[in-house]
């Protein structure tokens, strides 16, 4: 029993998180590479324009929070310990992390209703994206479950998950701290792998393309086939 | 001055047929694919009309195009940061209601059908779902005004009309209407790809045709709201925005894009502008009554010693002065003043020119059609079924004067013409409404020309692309040699 469940942990916590960053990076790049085109957010808002709002919008803002959050804990543990030291300030981090779940929940939901409603937006719905549906779905329930029944997660994920993600990073896997942990926050680490093992094969590649050097360039875009300067003055 | 070449556009909307032979040929060659069925790069609308997609002109509605805020250009439907949020869901783009679903008919019915008291009917089927289908409305469902008075009614360039005059418009018998065949202005200052959050659309330098780079594209949809013309299209199969490239590999071959090639009445002109890029912004900026000028000022004149000698500097080839020296939209638009820009209000700047209708402001002159006793010899262009004030509002930023000016110089070629082949009319009279609509003899001959008597050749002066060169700077065409050819060649396949 000891043995199957140290090698469970091993294969859960050590083995898969190289597995899926192994492939997160090498497809990632290679589909960069040789499929450009493949590379957009599959935007489905001309086939349907109003549930869009309520399942985008929501889902969007809330992710962008909690992983956000999830980010910063993993950067800055230490800092995170001591923000969270004051107890009003904890409060407003969970809270604030708390609201973030609640809408992501809430936008997915409303996602997955009007993926499974209009017809014209199930024609553009491919296994892939149920495959990743069902993958996030799961993320975020279990997210939301461990936030309301483990509450202060701001300061445990400091304190444990941080050092466990850090030690995979270092190639060193530490089980320790992860092997500790409830089943719920278990299945949340093994199902969040999965996620960055199958995103080169979903649509989630376009968060690597969000548009950054818009804020900065100047409004109209002219492109030159040929100098023909150039090609003047060459004799 | 920084001279560059355009390859511009004038319709002659007096002589469009209202045939759609145009958007035919268009959409065989290039929106005959899944997702791209409900686009027409080329459409022809009849005005007063709503058009496609519904009510396009309503920028309340869609907020394309730029407006000026405490005198800085700003786009109208996304700030900077605007397009970050709006990156999520965009509240100003049309959905597929505003345009159409498109359909096919279940064909295979007539065949299939079991045998019952009816006879079988080819049933419609949506290309989006493959499910049956209620047909609502299509691209052109207001065709003719047929159908129902709720198009034509609906038109926004009624804006400012009596009620009188809007009445007027569908009274039974005294109806009117013309075609406005539209297809993208390849503008100077285009609102998409200001727009582009991800910088996928650019205007080409060489010629100045705005396309779409389908590869840095990712469907973040900007285009779509901020282009006034909704000439920017989603392909909702492959996840990309797509528009009219005024088949520019037909251009640099020296063909005429296929509408123009195919285009029935002879409607269309194509030609090079040489013009001022320094000026853009700040002729975008001008009050909306000094827009016109402004943006025909920009244009230089190809003659121009100066002008050619900045161009050679800036690269303009010299084989591209010359087409410019040849251009039949050089002629309608600075030479003669009778093209005039689509909704230049948006500020867009767009380098496809319209020469106003004029036979519906004719045919009101009910029975005897030379009666012109009227001491004012242009009386029957202000007292036209089409108020004056209708297509000022589509081709004068909502002022008169520039269109009054346009329909006068027809009307007094026109006349002059009359008096010399029918001869049913005085020359005296001819020769002064002439003077009166600032036009001279040659010049009316040479309208006369160009708008009646043109060949291919007068009607299309494409300039070389200078490809060669171009593929020189490049890459090595050896490189290629018993491979896979230049260009995008993998097949345009929808991501995961
Ligand atoms: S082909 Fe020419 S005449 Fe026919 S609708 Fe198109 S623009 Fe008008």
């Amino acid at each position: 029993m000891e043995l199957t469940t140290a090698f469970l942990n091993l294969l859960f916590f050590a083995i898969l998180p190289y597995v899926a960053l192994f492939t997160f990076f090498l497809v990632t790049i290679q589909r960069y590479r040789s499929q450009k085109f493949t590379y957009s957010s599959l935007s489905s808002q001309m086939l349907e324009n109003q549930d869009h709002f309520w399942g985008l919008v929501p889902f969007h803002y809330g992710i962008l929070t909690v992983l956000g959050g999830h980010i910063i804990a993993f950067l800055l543990p230490a800092q995170v310990l001591l923000w969270n030291r004051a107890l009003p300030r904890l409060y407003i981090t969970e809270f604030v992390m708390l609201i973030g779940g609640v809408l992501t929940v809430v936008g997915l939901l409303n996602l997955i209703i009007r993926r499974v409603r209009y017809s014209k937006v199930r024609r553009v719905t491919s296994l892939p994206d149920w495959i990743l549906y069902g993958l996030l779905a799961n993320q975020v329930v279990t997210g939301l479950l461990v936030a309301l029944l483990y509450p202060w997660g701001s300061s445990w994920f400091a304190a444990t998950a941080a050092p466990y993600l850090w030690s995979i990073v270092k190639l060193n896997p530490d089980l320790a701290y992860v092997s500790a942990v409830p089943f719920l926050v278990k299945l949340h680490v093994v199902n969040a792998w999965l996620v960055i093992g199958f995103f080169p094969f979903t649509r989630l590649v376009h968060i690597l393309v969000v548009p950054n050097p818009y804020l900065w360039r100047k409004p109209q875009v002219v492109r030159w086939n040929w100098n023909r300067n150039d090609i003047r003055n060459t004799n | 001055m920084d001279v560059r070449s355009q390859i511009s556009m004038v319709f002659h909307l007096d002589k469009c047929i209202g045939c759609h032979t145009c958007s035919i040929a268009c959409k065989n060659i290039w929106t005959d694919r899944p997702g791209a069925e409900y686009m027409w790069w080329n459409n022809v609308e009849t005005k007063p009309g709503t058009g496609y997609p519904t009510a396009w002109e309503d920028q309340e509605k869609y907020k394309g195009g730029w407006e000026l805020r405490d005198g800085k250009l700003g786009l109208k439907s996304t700030g900077k940061r605007r397009t970050i949020t709006n990156i999520f869901h965009h509240p100003h783009q049309p959905s597929m209601d505003d345009y159409y679903e498109p359909w096919t008919y279940d064909y295979q019915n007539l065949f299939n059908a079991p045998e019952g008291p009816d006879q079988p009917t080819a049933i419609p089927i949506s290309m989006v779902t493959g499910e049956y289908l209620d047909i609502e409305a299509g691209p052109n469902w207001d065709d003719d005004l047929g159908g129902s008075p709720v198009y034509a009614e609906n038109d926004p360039n009624l804006d400012g009309l009596t009620p009188e005059q809007r009445e007027q418009l569908s009274a039974v018998e005294r109806l009117v209407f013309f075609y406005f065949p539209r297809i993208c202005n390849h503008c100077l200052n285009p609102g998409c790809v200001a727009a582009c959050p991800s910088g996928a659309l650019y205007k080409r330098g060489e010629d100045g045709i705005v396309l779409l780079d389908q590869n840095r594209c990712r469907a973040w949809r900007s285009c779509i709201a901020a282009c006034p013309y909704k000439k920017v299209f989603y392909n909702w199969s492959t996840g990309k925005s797509e528009k009219c490239i005024l088949c520019f590999p037909r251009i640099e071959t020296g063909q005429a894009p296929a509408c123009f090639h195919s285009c029935v009445g002879r409607i269309r002109y194509l030609g090079v502008l040489l013009y001022d890029a320094e000026q853009i912004e700040s002729v975008a900026k001008r009050p909306d009554e000094e827009l016109i000028d402004a943006h025909r000022d920009m244009v230089l004149d190809p003659f121009d010693p100066a002008v050619i000698e900045a161009a050679l500097a800036n690269g303009v080839h010299e084989s591209v002065i010359d087409s410019a020296q040849k251009s039949p939209v050089y002629k309608y638009v600075k030479t003669w003043k009778i093209a005039l820009p689509p909704h230049i209000e948006f500020r867009t700047l767009p380098m496809l020119f319209y020469v106003p209708p004029m036979s519906p402001v004719m045919a009101s002159r009910e029975g005897e059609t030379v009666d012109h006793i009227s001491d004012n010899l242009f009386h029957d262009i202000d007292e036209s079924r089409v108020p004056m004030q209708f297509l000022a509002n589509l081709f004068g930023a909502g002022h008169e004067a520039k269109v009054r000016y346009a329909l006068r110089k027809q009307k007094a070629v026109r006349w002059y013409r009359r008096a010399i082949t029918v001869g049913d009319v005085d020359m005296e009279t001819a020769m002064r409404m002439l003077t009166e609509a600032d036009c001279t003899v040659e010049e009316a001959e040479a309208i006369y020309k160009l708008t009646s008597l043109c060949t291919f050749d007068d009607r299309f002066v494409i300039p070389p692309a200078h490809r060669e060169e171009a593929i020189q700077m490049l890459e090595d065409p050896m490189e290629h040699k018993q491979s896979v050819g230049f260009g995008f060649v993998a097949r345009p396949r929808r991501g995961m």
